[in-house]
């Protein structure tokens, strides 16, 4: 960590969105991860992503659970709600948060520990409920925390530090989360924000449970030859299949996008995202051919990246369970709780 | 791009703004850093390497320093670089014993320097302790030139000019004053090994307008302000107009001041924005309740029995275009103003009567000597100019850096060697780091504003000619402007073959200067960087090919605030804060260059 705050001094040509915000505006506390953690630059993206987005801070509500990961959320919109919750239990407390207040923004941060071992219970039905939130997991392959013993993401002959290669079979999030039938599901990697940011910002506009899981290497336990998920491994092997272009309710879709190649989606708010293959024989509306695709390019040791499936078409949880529209703070006291003899009518009925 | 040569010292001199823009090119940081660690004496002795006078140039400094410092475009005002060099001088021990030593022995070579001021004190300050017989001919009856006849002692006191001066006329230097030159022709003929001329110009411009020859009362502002220093006058008329705007308008408004003058305006041509005064100069003038009139054009002197009562001005009135410029004026009007003195302060010029014609210097169409800018040297070999009378009014830092130069080239000049072999500069880069994340300067940014000034009460001052105006800088307000600086000296050293493409540095930059991108020509980067880089006159710090990707890492110097968050975050030490220092080549290091030819940096302390 420094031992200074990021000065308050800005560029003065620093652009600014429509609530007259700057992207400096969106940030946090210092960050006391390692230099260099990829987690870092994560935080980036997401800073970036909510200051073009024009979230108002207060709309935003950043959950998390115990690891390198969750102490993020620390980092960025300082002004916005927040819940550092127990180890692996984000899913459930953004569950019960999201069930008293439809209208804030929920962004999850999470890790591959937090959410692939201990949590991974929790991870799983968040997904079958499709909570509408954007899920976060900065996956480094390690317990970056307790000094860089294999996680549940690790892949089998992958070197620690010290020590024996990992023999057990990975979790993959993403092949999980298309097999839930999670709605939004894309990968990326803390170098390249490029890719990164636009899918930030579909996945925070995704009605529906929206999965981002991004490579992001730890610079001190798993960043070494022999590592699957070090910076130059991820590089090299880094397959880009699909791209995003984030479009805002206001532009027009350009007419430039052939055919075939790009793909418009409605989100629900009014905002599209423009889907750019790069590799023409990807559908990432199929889940058969994603699942299918995912593990051939799996096995050639490539890491896929891109959204890698979409569908706005599922209801979110609310909308399955038929909850009322406002969040339960605003409801007039009688409304939310309507009295004895009513409690006493709604037990009658199952005596 | 092409990856930047930073090998060239050139490149990071540039980084240090006000070093760059420093004629004589006295690395302010690292005296700034001297005076926040309490060591004036070392703050001291760094600025006299390069500029010889602190004590002066703390005073009345032109300071192209200011106007360039990168602080200025961060925030809105640069650092006070001017006043904390007057802490460096007000707060030293005697330093006499770290000063040039008068040689052992003389070198047998002897050199003529025309006129005690500024330029010909460095030219003597520079060769006396390489053994060469300095004699300096002064016209008048005492030293410091125009520093002393034309700068009034409430801005520069006599005591300060005695002493510093002193510290080089005491190194054995033969100084023969009241000893005009009358013809230079006579002065070559005495077989002096080398001539040099630093005789200023001093010849005060006139306004031949009707009037002029018919009073004793308008004066020529540079030879109004010298009676004054020398005491031949003492009073003035309470209704004063000064013609001109520029800092010797301002030094004569102020003078009029405190000889009796109750009303004292100042009469400018143009508008505001076009006044040749430096904006300090015009800020204390205005203090002290000097009128500022613009667009009064001087016509005539309205002169009634004999005696001056006032001034006849056309109105005018201008037309500035949208680059700025501005156009000759229609004239609106007339207006006449009474008074009972004028004084003209409307520039200077060369003057060198005493010059003759028929041997073998070159003059221009204005009067001006022609002279080579690097040697110093004129069209006859062994006589060389600086200061004013090089290339016509400028400035006292740049008479002093014209003395070190010409000096150079006298020493080489006088051994028979070729004078435009000059050593080049040099660069050292030295790494600041000092643990995990500490480094060896204050490198957290400080929001503090410049400090202002403290002044001699406004009813105090006017009582005596030689109340110095400025008080100098408390300590307390010499601790928080010295945090000012941004140690622009401390500079960004990057190394590509170890950068991992983390992102760390691009995403804690506190001014977003750095970007990782595919590589461009520079109109093309300049627009893909992740803040606009719209400044031209500062570099992009480019980058060879990154090892993953083969981008390249592009620094925006303009706005840096040398805060080390790239260099702390940075995991492998791709970034590393380095204090560079530009070994600037003197007379002393030409003299010790055998055989490895590299200077030291100005080791004449």
């Amino acid at each position: 960590m420094s031992y200074i705050a990021k000065p308050r001094i800005t560029h003065p040509g620093l652009a600014k969105n429509a609530l007259g915000l700057t992207s400096r505006d969106y940030e946090g506390a210092v960050s006391t991860l390692c230099a260099g953690c990829g987690h870092d630059s994560v935080t980036a993206a997401i800073i970036q992503a909510v200051f073009e987005l024009d979230i108002e801070p207060h709309m935003l509500a950043k959950m998390s659970g115990i690891g390198c990961s969750s102490k993020t959320p620390a980092y960025f919109v300082s002004q916005s709600h927040g819940f550092n919750s127990v180890h692996g239990r984000m899913p459930s407390v953004t569950t019960g948060a999201n069930a008293a207040n439809r209208d804030l923004l929920y962004i999850g941060v999470s890790g591959d520990g937090d959410s692939l071992s201990i949590g991974v219970g929790q991870f799983v039905h968040a997904i079958r409920r499709n909570l509408n939130m954007c899920y976060v997991i900065e996956n480094n392959g390690v317990y970056g925390l307790t000094k860089g013993q294999f996680s549940a993401s690790a892949d089998i002959g992958s070197m620690p530090k010290k020590g024996m290669p990992n023999q057990q079979e990975p979790i993959d999030p993403v092949s999980t989360a298309l097999s839930l039938g999670a709605t939004y599901i894309a990968r990326s990697f803390s170098g390249d924000k490029e890719q990164l940011v636009p899918l930030l910002k579909g996945a925070l506009l995704h009605s529906g449970f929206s999965l981002v899981d991004i490579i992001s290497p730890c610079v001190t336990f798993n960043d070494h030859e022999g590592s699957t998920k070090s910076y130059a491994h991820t590089r090299e092997h880094y397959n880009h299949v699909v791209d995003v272009d984030y479009i805002h309710p206001s532009e027009e879709i350009k007419a430039s996008y052939e055919e075939g190649e790009a793909m418009p989606i409605h989100l629900h708010g009014g905002d599209s995202i423009i889907l750019r293959k790069v590799d023409d024989s990807y559908d990432p509306t199929s889940r058969a051919s994603a699942f299918k695709y995912l593990r051939e390019r799996f096995n050639a040791g490539e890491i896929t990246t891109g959204l890698l499936y979409a569908n706005e078409t599922r209801d979110e949880m609310h909308e399955l369970m038929g909850n009322v529209d406002a969040p339960l703070s605003s409801l007039p006291l009688d409304e939310l709780n309507p009295g004895k003899e009513e409690l006493a009518k709604l037990q009658n009925r199952y005596r | 791009m092409k990856p930047t040569d930073t090998a060239n010292p050139e490149y990071f001199h540039k980084v240090v703004d006000c070093q760059w823009g420093c004629p004589a090119h006295t690395d302010v940081p690292a005296y700034i850093r001297m005076i926040a660690q309490g060591q004036f004496s070392d703050a001291y002795m760094e600025n006299r390497k390069s500029n010889v006078f602190p004590g002066i140039l703390g005073r009345v400094c032109d300071r192209p320093c200011e106007p360039a410092c990168r602080r200025g475009r961060v925030e809105d005002k640069p650092v006070a670089i001017c006043r904390l060099k007057r802490v460096a001088a007000d707060h030293r021990d005697d330093i006499r014993d770290r000063l040039p030593r008068p040689p052992a022995k003389n070198n047998g070579k002897r050199v003529a320097l025309i006129g005690a001021g500024c330029a010909s004190l460095t030219v003597a300050n520079d060769l006396r302790p390489l053994g060469y017989d300095v004699t300096i001919f002064e016209a008048l009856e005492t030293t410091g030139g125009l520093m002393r006849t034309n700068i009034p002692q409430f801005r520069l006191p006599p005591k300060v000019l005695d002493e510093e001066i002193g510290y080089i006329l005491d190194m054995g230097v033969d100084l023969k004053l009241n000893h005009p030159i009358e013809s230079l022709k006579d002065l070559l003929d005495e077989n002096y090994d080398a001539v040099f001329v630093g005789t200023g110009a001093p010849r005060g411009k006139n306004l031949e307008i009707p009037g002029r020859y018919d009073s004793d009362r308008i004066h020529i502002g540079i030879d109004w302000l010298e009676s004054v220093a020398f005491e031949h006058v003492d009073s003035i008329g309470e209704r004063v107009l000064i013609i001109g705007v520029g800092n010797t308008a301002m030094d004569c408004c102020r003078t009029s001041l405190r000889l009796g003058a109750i009303d004292v305006k100042v009469m400018a041509r143009k508008p505001r924005g076009f006044f040749k005064a430096s904006a300090w100069e015009l800020e204390d003038a205005e203090e002290e309740n000097v009128e500022i009139l613009v667009n009064h054009s001087p016509k005539e002197f309205v002169i009634k029995k004999g005696k001056l009562v006032g001034m006849t001005f056309e109105l005018m009135e201008y037309t500035i275009d949208e680059n700025g410029r501005i156009d000759r004026g229609t004239v609106t009007g007339e207006k006449t103003i009474p008074c009972d003195d004028v004084v003209l302060a409307i520039g200077q010029d060369n003057a060198f009567p005493w010059i003759e014609r028929d041997i073998g210097i070159e003059f221009d169409q204005w009067e001006c000597p022609v002279v080579d800018e690097t040697t110093m040297m004129c069209g006859r070999d062994g006589v060389f100019f600086g200061g004013d009378s090089a290339f016509g009014p400028k400035n006292i830092i740049w008479a002093v850096e014209h003395g070190h130069q010409a000096a150079i080239s006298i020493h080489k000049y006088c051994q028979g060697e070729d004078i435009e072999d000059r050593l080049p500069m040099g660069l050292n880069l030295e790494s600041q780091k000092m643990g995990m994340h500490e480094w060896s300067f204050s490198n957290d940014y400080d929001p503090a504003s410049r400090r202002l000034m403290p002044h001699v009460d406004l009813k105090q001052r006017f009582k005596k000619l030689d109340i110095e105006v400025e008080l100098g800088f408390t300590v307390e307000q010499t601790i928080e402007e010295v945090e000012r600086c941004l140690n622009c000296d401390v500079q960004t050293v990057f190394t590509e073959s170890l950068c991992i493409e983390c992102d760390a540095c691009v995403d804690i930059c506190p001014v977003d200067c750095l970007t990782i991108t595919m590589n461009g020509d520079e109109d093309d980067l300049r627009t893909r960087l992740s803040a606009p880089a719209e400044n031209t006159e500062q570099a992009l710090y480019v980058s060879g090919e990154l090892p993953h990707t083969a981008r390249v890492m592009v620094k925006d110097e303009d706005l840096c605030v040398h805060c080390s968050l790239c260099a702390e975050r940075c995991p492998t030490g791709a970034w590393d804060m380095q204090k560079s220092t530009i070994l600037v080549p003197y007379a002393l290091d030409e003299a010790q260059i055998d055989p490895p030819k590299t200077a030291t940096g100005g080791s004449s302390a």
